[in-house]
């Protein structure tokens, strides 16, 4: 049997099933909570990966490199996802927010504006109850905001990419970044105290 | 109102430039106007501390729910491999 190049950098792709699937499967699903997808994305994400084997470097490890291109499919998905129909949701979030601060003034309506959790000050590590609300918080934003926010809290894109891959202007980039965090914590402050 | 006073004032720009801070380097004049409102404003103060606490929170959901006991069933595993096979022997 001869070498290909990938095994010279390290790749293995008759172990990869073995090695990464079920990783592959559990990041997937963490980002887009549907199994079915998550599967496709796997597939697509191995398809992908095969296609441009011989560029593989050996800078990276084989799964960060999987991941890698995991990480691009997945951002498709989030474009299809929040390229439709956007304004229905947003218009609703943003609804929401009107309540938030005095019209004029900008001021915190005292009925709104933010009360101690109980977890300021602790290190953070939190419980299952209130991850169970994080959890229906984050699903209750509108996808175009939940797209913007993950990719830039959890993937760390660059805002660039971000305004690029979801087509939405710098300026509109933190309004939504803002927004979404103004949602979100209001909707803890509401479920958790 | 002037710009300044506007800010002092305004808990809306105020929770604006603290998410602005965690990603971008704010000008000069919005860390002072930022600066002075939080030094006046106890609500703003606490938003502040809540949404660093949330960033952390919400890396640490990310960063668990990728769980060990996930899996993918044997069959589509190994109907995967075969494919990649097929592919490999494609070359």
């Amino acid at each position: 049997m001869f070498l290909n190049s990938y095994m010279i950098n390290h790749l293995n792709p008759h172990q990869w099933v073995n090695a990464h699937a079920d990783y592959l499967y559990a990041f997937a699903i963490s980002r887009i909570n549907n199994e079915e997808q998550a599967k496709d994305l796997v597939q697509d994400t191995f398809l992908a990966a095969l296609e441009k084997i011989n560029n593989f470097e050996g800078k990276s490890s084989e799964r960060t490199w999987l991941i890698a291109i995991l990480k691009n499919k997945i951002i498709d998905v989030y474009r299809k996802k929040s390229s439709g129909l956007r304004t229905t949701d947003i218009k609703e979030a943003e609804q929401e927010q009107n309540d938030f601060f005095e019209e004029h003034t900008g001021h915190w309506i005292a009925e709104y504006g933010p009360k101690e959790f109980g977890i300021e000050d602790k290190d953070h590590i939190i419980s299952k109850e209130f991850e169970q609300i994080l959890q229906k918080c984050l699903q209750k934003l509108p996808v175009l905001w939940k797209a913007v926010f993950t990719m830039k809290h959890i993937e760390d894109e660059s805002t660039d990419t971000i305004c690029a891959e979801l087509k939405v202007t710098s300026s509109n980039f933190w309004v939504i970044i803002h927004r979404t965090k103004l949602n979100l914590r209001a909707c803890l402050q509401k479920n958790w105290i | 109102m002037n710009n300044l006073k506007k800010i002092i004032y305004n808990c809306k720009q105020a929770t604006f430039l603290i998410e602005k801070k965690s990603f971008s380097k704010l000008s000069f004049r919005e860390v002072i106007e930022l600066r002075i409102h939080l030094y006046g404003c106890s609500f703003c103060k606490l938003y502040s501390k809540q949404s660093k606490v949330i960033n952390d929170m919400v890396q640490q959901l990310f960063r668990s729910s990728i769980k060990p006991e996930i899996r993918l069933d044997d069959g589509f595993k190994k109907e995967l491999q075969e494919r990649i096979e097929e592919e490999l022997n494609k070359n």
